[in-house]
């Protein structure tokens, strides 16, 4: 699947399918920190993920 | 394919919330978000129905979320935005909010720190030498309180959610920083030349107003301000967010509890509340000095020639932000 992030903008690649937690768990991001958005919907991190998914993992904390 | 199922009605979930210990589904997470912007309003007498409201926003998610909010909830609400002068980061934070105000008709007042004050946050940080956020924090304060007073707005409202004011809580305790902990409160009440203000955000954390803007279709600047990065307040949400992780629900218990159960012990050690106050001889705000800390600023770099944003970075910033502008953001 195509994973875009953030801070700085990129992309990048990852194999197979997976929950939306152990991709969060593999990149050692948060879940408090992120939330995960397939075809502009968010999704729950249990939500699987497959090998076609674009996805964007949005950074949620700010620091004003 | 979810598995996950909300809470409230069964339906597919779009968020796990593990604080909640419980899932919803995108109608039930703006509903829980709206009950918990009712309740903080409703236990500290934060806005009354007919109360002329000015919103202070950034373009950022927070900001806009409460103003979106209030709106819902029927309230009057105008929005002031300031332009800081950060490079491209401001140019489109200034545009996300002045198109949330234009697509739903809300009034939008807006200052322009440089055109009106003769500065703007870089140059300030690089000529005081001291930290963007300082800065940037004082010139917001002082001007959203103006911009209020000058309007006839009865209460400012700031987008500070869960998140932030834990933040700031944890670094005040970890300094026993006993007059800043006493004035850390949800409703700072109206006082001579300063206006009321208040945080209905309270008790929602960044995720949620996240979620809030993305299920509402609202845009907002999505990266991080140059000038922060690699700030204390960040660090300390960072430390707070890995330990909600192990232990659900204790950023809200840590701040909720705060000013539940410790604010009233710390009531009447605000010096700063409690002390006399003069009126600023250039400005006539209130000041403990002859002249307020804005103009004090304003009189220190203000003309001076603009200063670009990655002058006043630190390196690890500075890598961030080159990083940042050759991906195109």
């Amino acid at each position: 699947m195509i994973v875009r992030l953030r801070q700085p903008k990129r992309e990048i690649e990852v194999d197979g399918h997976r929950t939306v937690n152990q991709l969060l768990d593999q990149l050692d991001m948060n879940r408090e920190s992120f939330l995960v958005i397939r075809n502009g919907t968010l999704v729950p991190g249990d939500a699987r993920l497959d090998a076609e998914d674009t996805v964007e993992i949005r950074p949620v904390i700010s620091g004003g | 394919m979810n598995h996950s199922k909300c809470r409230v009605c069964g339906e597919p979930a779009i968020i796990d919330l593990p604080r909640h210990n419980a899932n919803f589904c995108a109608e039930h997470l703006l509903q829980l978000c709206r009950r918990q912007v009712e309740k903080a309003i409703s236990d500290h007498d934060m806005l009354a129905p007919d109360d002329r409201i000015l919103v202070a926003v950034s373009g950022g998610k927070d900001s806009l979320a409460v103003w979106d909010i209030l709106i819902e909830l029927g309230y009057r609400a105008d929005g002031v935005y300031i332009g800081l002068g950060i490079g491209e980061y401001s140019d489109v934070s200034g545009g996300y909010t002045k198109a949330f105000a234009d697509e739903r008709g809300l009034t939008l007042h807006t200052i322009d720190l440089r055109g009106e004050y003769g500065y703007d946050v870089p140059t300030a940080a690089k000529v005081t030498k001291r930290v963007p956020c300082s800065a940037c924090g004082l010139s917001k304060r002082h001007l959203f309180d103006k911009a209020a007073l000058d309007g006839g707005y009865d209460v400012v409202v700031t987008g500070h959610n869960l998140d932030d004011e834990a933040a700031v809580l944890f670094g005040n305790a970890l300094r026993w920083d006993i007059e800043y902990l006493a004035r850390q409160h949800p409703v700072l009440p109206a006082r001579p030349g300063f206006p009321k203000k208040v945080k209905p955000l309270m008790r929602l954390t960044e995720r949620e107003m996240a979620a809030w803007c993305i299920v509402r279709g609202i845009d907002y600047q999505v990266e991080e301000c140059p000038m922060a990065l690699g700030n204390k307040h960040l660090a300390y949400k960072s430390a707070l967010n890995a330990i909600e992780r192990e232990s659900p629900g204790s950023k809200s218990a840590f701040y909720l509890n705060f000013v539940e159960k410790m604010s009233p012990l710390l009531a009447g050690l605000n010096q700063a509340a409690a002390g006399q106050l003069n009126e600023c001889s250039a400005c006539g705000s209130p000041t403990t000095g002859e002249t307020c800390a804005f103009c004090r600023l304003q009189d220190r770099v203000g003309g001076h020639d603009p200063v670009p944003v990655e002058f006043v970075l630190n390196k690890k910033a500075r890598r961030a932000y080159l990083a940042a502008q050759a991906a195109g953001e």
